[in-house]
């Protein structure tokens, strides 16, 4: 049983795996925001482009920095912070990839949405360890 | 010393603060300074050969360094220096 949990209302959870479906067969992305921690509660998403190039867009999502600071400053606009980021896996499982551990940020929870054929299929969340050999799982509640 | 602002999931390792006044002369000398007082920020804005992140973005007076002088540009006390990362996986 993971440690950590991550809370986020359910219309948001579908709002996310609606936003993956539509995204398919590329990855969609964005950011979580909510407060920070214990427990750490999803208030709302801010999908955003991915600006990876077309045929990479299948299997790799990037946000920009200038988007990031984009985020920040409307999550604090709301009075809430980004704490986390949701992506989709177009026809691959909702587990990180060795690819999401090398760009991943600590803190950060990193929600993944499997979406199989163009149907959202399970979503499990995850957040780097603080040696960044990988990812503990944080259960969605 | 001048000004940096680190990104929301950074700031668990300098103490929860958003802006920190750090000493040095050039972006590199301030991340020194940014991480010989926080060390556990290390691992994660550098790789093993001492690079920086790809994922790691520094701005001076809202310019990107990269069309600077990189690590080597300048900075002077009245600067604002921000540390923005990319998101990406896949």
């Amino acid at each position: 049983m993971p440690s950590r949990v991550l809370e986020i209302p359910a219309h948001t959870l579908e709002q996310i795996h609606r936003l993956g479906e539509s995204a398919y067969p590329d990855e969609g992305a964005g950011f979580l925001l909510g407060n920070g921690e214990h427990p750490r509660r999803v208030a709302g998403i801010l999908p955003l482009t991915n600006t990876r190039e077309a045929e990479a867009r299948r299997r790799r999502y990037m946000i920009s920095p200038e988007d990031t600071l984009f985020a920040e400053m409307e999550a604090d606009r709301r009075g809430l912070l980004v704490v986390g980021v949701f992506h989709s896996h177009p026809d691959h499982p909702e587990i990180p990839s060795e690819y999401d551990r090398e760009w991943a940020l600590p803190w950060f929870s990193y929600l993944i949405t499997s979406v199989q054929g163009g149907r959202a299929a399970a979503s499990r969340a995850w957040r780097l360890n603080d040696d960044r050999s990988g990812f503990d799982e944080e259960q969605i509640i | 010393m001048a000004t940096l602002r680190l990104s929301t999931p950074l700031r668990p390792y300098v103490e929860g603060k958003a802006e920190l006044t750090l000493d040095g002369d050039t972006v590199a000398d301030t991340m020194r300074s940014l991480t010989e007082q926080y060390p556990t920020l290390r691992a994660h804005l550098f790789n093993s050969q001492g690079e920086l992140r790809p994922f790691v973005h520094l701005f001076i007076n809202n310019e990107d360094i990269r069309h600077l002088q990189g690590l080597d540009t300048p900075v002077h006390p009245e600067d604002r220096l921000m540390l923005v990362p990319s998101i990406a996986g896949g």
